[in-house]
């Protein structure tokens, strides 16, 4: 069985407890990892110093390099890790059977995460908007007007504490190492294939290994390492984006609310949208802050959800090496049984239609995980509890509300595709503030356009643009 | 656990012969404690209540099975002189707290164990390490505990003075609780800055008491001001608290404190204990072991059982996991087998201490979800 050494500034360290990873189906143990303290990060944090100087050693534009050089040892290559090695066919098995995704689903997660690193000099391009790289790496410089610009690094190294079911979200921290900056890196004890399959690729490219920590452990861990990072990013529950709002040393990722707001002015022809909303829902299993979890129209919402449940009832689990799988398991049951137990209550209030019940069971339980079946909800009316609701698989609702009141109803919504031509609303949406992301346009909420600037943009959160004089000629030197 | 190291393992006629001086002690301890003369106004009275005699029927150890077990909630409120044996009465006392996050401590009365327990706990140190006449640093909790003073005894009975920080475990427990963890930060930094004022005055310690996660936070501290555990001076830690790992012990030893103590110059011996049985030693830890960590009771004083999980009178093989049950036998306190919170495993007799002991401590199973460990 493969073991998964800690690595700690690019060395493994040999672990005296581990942790079984789980296969989601059988209860098997597929891998173990060794687990570190919160007291060994503690420690570890006072060398990160190191690792930044050991990427500025590269140049930014090399590092570039190194980063296309490891997609494609991520996406085609045998690579060491832990005590052996993983080919990608294992990969994709390992990360199938420790969080219930569908082999289909894991293969395009991996693509995602190479696209982001083989594009990474216009991931950065679009981060930095155009900015020349140099200026990162040396503080400051000439932007191209005549005017200096500095960007001070805020942090060595980036923290993360990363989820367990969501291989997709480990681009927002891969644009990190171009911009010298190390990473200090907790993985998910269910998922913790992609950083370490990432970081070994790194390491096969070139890019030192001093520069990155991988830190498998219990919650003191993950504590230690948010509190001691001078940067750091956690996914998690709405509590815990609560726990770290306003906190400027975390970047606290949680549910997106992601939704579809149809304009008055082409709700009429609904059914012409119908595509990008069911693939909004349902891709990636429902899993991702990305996915929709409303729809919002003013008429024909009845209409709208009868067909959505007409495209997404019948979806039933499969095997996770069909390539047609749509569906993960929910590898925890009982997080399936709660969250079924939470949506019965969504359904008992007034108002609240269930536009699936009549596709056959949703909740079902098998020995060791359990799954949840597309589900299509009516509201007919924000004012619903359901109507602010996401879940862990594929769950929309669909919600009637007036146009002019829409935007300050849906509250915070990460990702809103706006389909509408009607220019005055196009106006107001752009100026809302609880609107991350926005699509003009029959744009699916999961399509993201890696060129434009991510959730939570990386160079505002690792460097601060401050003034930077520097005098025609330099003092004379002292005699 | 290791089974397979003959070179620490008592022998059998160690064994025995400890065994034989329980027994003994056993009975001198029920004669005492269930004598009109000399018993507790709790045991005689709890004596009416027993199917059978004390007085007569407990001749050894394994006579302690018949008494029904030990329940923790009758430590808990007052008149606490009840538990005073007759024996022991206008004897100065002390009383001691456990627990009280919520509702009512457990409290035990206490004349003179926890200076017994310490002084032969004293003589399991290495002088070398724990020199004589050594200056020492209490780094653990205070108030209604017995640590400090005893710890404080240790140090005045090994011929030294002890500096002491306060720590209100309880105070801990309710920030947790409220999830106030910027608070529990500065109050741990609060305590730490104390300790390291003290260590860097100029006062020769040596020696000191703390907790794993005290000791982390002060090696931290020290560390942020450039300095460390070694440098101050400090060449021997006695440190307790259940949440001892292998890895942990490991990481102190080789990171945090310099390497093994061949090497760094510091020794630190877990222990474990509590209120109820005084201190458990270890064995030396070693890298060879896998850094185990196994405790031993001082018996004849106190004894610790691994138990089936289902039926409390029955041992689990050695080497199996079960849940640890205490016997206390001294002239002050008597507890016949108490279901400790705790589990681990069954460990064989050590050739210092030749009788059963017990390694991988943590919270029992069943209580793990409700309980708050590793406060302090």
């Amino acid at each position: 069985m493969l073991t998964l050494n800690p690595l700690r500034w690019g060395k493994q360290y040999k672990s005296l407890e581990f942790q079984d990873v789980i296969h989601f189906d059988t209860g098997e143990p597929i891998a173990r990892i060794g687990q570190v303290n919160g007291s060994m990060v503690q420690m570890d944090i006072r060398k990160a110093d190191n690792a930044r100087k050991a990427l500025r050693k590269l140049p930014i534009v090399d590092l570039i390099e190194r980063c296309k050089k490891a997609a494609y040892l991520f996406e085609h290559e045998t690579l060491p890790l832990g005590d052996g090695v993983q080919s990608v066919d294992d990969f994709v098995h390992q990360q199938s059977a420790s969080t219930g995704l569908p082999e289909i689903m894991c293969r395009n997660n991996m693509q995602k995460n190479c696209f982001v690193l083989s594009n990474m000099d216009k991931i950065l391009d679009a981060l930095t908007r155009g900015l020349n790289p140099e200026i990162f790496s040396r503080g400051f410089g000439e932007e191209g007007r005549n005017v200096i610009v500095s960007y001070q690094c805020q942090t060595p190294v980036l923290g993360a504490v990363l989820p367990n079911n969501s291989p997709g979200v480990h681009t927002l921290w891969l644009p990190a190492v171009p911009l010298q900056v190390g990473l200090v890196l907790k993985p998910g004890s269910q998922e913790p294939w992609t950083p370490y399959r990432m970081i070994s690729a790194f390491i096969e490219a070139g890019i030192p290994a001093e520069a990155f920590c991988l830190y498998p452990g219990g919650h003191d861990v993950g504590s230690t390492l948010l509190s001691k990072c001078s940067r750091s990013m956690i996914f998690g529950s709405a509590q815990t984006v609560e726990q770290y709002s306003g906190n400027p040393r975390v970047q606290a990722h949680g549910p997106g609310f992601s939704k579809i707001l149809l304009g008055d002015d082409i709700v009429d022809a609904w059914e012409d949208y119908l595509d990008v909303m069911v693939e909004s829902v349902v891709i990636n299993s429902g899993r991702g802050c990305i996915n929709a979890s409303g729809v919002w129209a003013s008429r024909h919402t009845k209409e709208i959800a009868e067909a959505l449940a007409a495209r997404l009832g019948p979806v039933d689990i499969s095997s996770p090496t069909d390539p047609k799988a749509a569906l993960a398991a929910f590898t925890n049951k009982n997080m399936a049984t709660g969250t079924w137990g939470m949506i019965q209550q969504d359904l008992a209030e007034s108002g609240v239609t269930d536009m699936t019940a009549s596709y056959g069971e949703r909740l079902i339980e098998k020995e060791h995980c359990a799954y949840l079946r597309p589900m299509v909800v009516h509201a007919d009316s924000p004012q619903r509890g359901v109507a602010m609701k996401e879940y862990m698989f594929p769950f929309v609702s669909v919600v009637q509300c007036p146009q002019k009141d829409m935007i300050k109803s849906i509250g915070q919504t990460l990702v809103g595709t706006a389909i509408t031509n009607d220019e005055a609303w196009i106006d107001d949406l752009t100026n809302a503030i609880n609107i991350d992301r926005l699509n003009i346009g029959p744009i699916p909420t999961s399509r993201l356009n890696w060129l434009q600037p991510h959730e939570g943009n990386l160079i505002d959160f690792l460097f601060r643009s401050r003034a930077y004089q520097v005098a025609p000629t330099r003092v004379p030197a002292a005699v | 656990m290791t089974v397979a190291n003959p070179s620490w393992v008592a022998g059998d006629s160690q064994v025995a012969e400890a065994r034989k001086a329980l027994d003994q002690h056993v009975y001198e301890t029920v004669q005492w404690h269930f004598h009109e003369s000399t018993g507790s106004p709790f045991w005689l009275g709890k004596k009416s209540e027993l199917k059978f005699d004390p007085l007569k029927e407990v001749k050894g150890f394994d006579d302690l099975k018949k008494f029904p077990e030990f329940e923790d909630e009758w430590l808990r409120g007052g008149p606490v002189n009840r538990w005073i044996p007759k024996g022991l009465a206008g004897k100065p006392t002390y009383v001691f707290e456990t627990g009280g996050t919520t509702g009512i401590p457990k409290s035990r009365v206490v004349i003179d164990d926890f200076r017994i327990d310490y002084e032969n706990f004293s003589y399991t140190l290495p002088d070398e390490y724990f020199p004589k006449g050594a200056n020492w640093l209490m780094l653990g909790p205070s108030g209604p505990r017995r640590l400090r003073l005893a710890v404080e005894h240790l140090c005045q009975f090994r011929g030294g003075i002890s500096f002491c920080i306060d720590l209100d475990p309880r105070w801990v427990i309710k920030l947790i609780k409220k999830g106030w963890m910027e608070h529990l930060e500065e109050y741990k930094k609060h305590c730490i800055d104390q300790a390291i004022t003290i260590l860097t005055a100029g006062h020769d310690i040596k020696c000191m008491f703390t907790t794993p996660k005290l000791l982390e936070a002060l090696a931290s501290g020290l560390a942020d001001k450039g300095t460390s555990i070694q440098e101050v001076g400090i060449t021997g830690i006695f440190s307790g608290g259940t949440e001892f790992t292998p890895q942990w012990t490991r990481f102190c030893v080789e990171e945090m404190l310099g390497g093994p103590v061949e090497e760094s110059g510091v020794y630190m011996t877990p222990t474990y204990g509590n209120t109820l049985m005084g201190l458990a030693c270890s064995r030396p830890i070693t890298a060879d072991d896998g850094y185990t960590i196994a405790y031993y009771a001082p018996q004849p004083r106190a004894v610790v059982e691994v138990v089936d999980f289902d039926d409390y009178n029955k041992l689990v093989p050695y080497g199996e996991t079960g849940r640890v049950k205490l016997y206390t036998m001294t002239k002050e306190f008597f507890v016949p087998g108490f279901m400790e919170r705790d589990e681990g495993e069954r460990e064989l007799p050590f050739n210092k201490y030749p009788w059963d002991g017990v390694s991988g401590v943590r919270p029992y199973r069943g209580f793990a979800s409700s309980t708050t460990v590793g406060v302090y």
